[in-house]
């Protein structure tokens, strides 16, 4: 039991990402409002995109910026920095959240020009009524 | 890594977000998402990403919140949940 508890506890931040994550599912799935939905969906991304980074990093190193890096050659010890690769991935999908947020809030935009509401409920009732 | 700081800005997002998808406000929600935004961009400071962390400053807590502001501008800030 006790190395069970030391286990959750060591690794608290993978369980924060999921609580986020789950939130963020949460109100996908069971928000009425259409601006919730895409608040949820924004937080489902950026609770992927910090699981990605916190792989990432390492106890002891630094960031990985180069000192020196121009000049002569040297050798440089990669366990000193803090692995570079998911933070470059994890950029890419920061631009790809924004474009997807961006047609995600234009498009609640043109359902309330339709159908004068944003409450999913509201937009059904008067679908069915046509 | 800090992990006191880490864990304390943690719990901060957890918060921003129940309370982004909680409060009965469109407007209130688009500047809790802001919040929330800024709060992961300091987390990935803690994180050694760097890059990460401004373009999520610039891209996430300014242009995201800007378009939701926008989006309610044009919409209602009236919600039921």
């Amino acid at each position: 039991m006790p190395e069970l508890i030391s286990t959750i506890v060591a690794k608290y931040n993978y369980w924060i990402y999921i609580t986020l994550m789950m939130i963020g599912l949460y109100a996908m799935i069971a928000k009425n409002n259409l601006v919730k939905k895409i608040v949820g969906m924004s937080i489902f991304q950026t609770a992927i995109i910090l699981f990605y980074v916190s792989i990432g990093a390492k106890r002891g190193a630094t960031i990985p910026i180069l000192e020196h890096g121009h000049g002569s050659s040297h050798i440089t010890h990669a366990v000193d920095y803090i692995n570079p690769l998911p933070h470059v991935l994890m950029l890419t999908a920061i631009v790809v959240a924004v474009a997807t947020l961006g047609v995600a809030l234009a498009l609640a935009v043109k359902v309330y020009n339709q159908y004068n509401t944003l409450e999913e409920d509201e937009i059904l009732t008067q679908m069915r009524e046509k | 890594m800090i992990w006191q700081l880490d864990l304390a800005i943690l719990t901060l997002v957890v918060i921003a977000g129940i309370g982004a998808i909680t409060v009965k406000d469109l407007l209130g929600a688009a500047i809790l998402f802001g919040a929330y935004s800024f709060m992961m961009c300091l987390l990935w400071s803690i994180m050694g990403a760097v890059d990460v962390s401004f373009t999520e400053a610039s891209v996430g807590a300014g242009a995201s919140t800007v378009f939701f502001v926008a989006a309610v501008f044009r919409t209602t800030r009236r919600t039921k949940d």
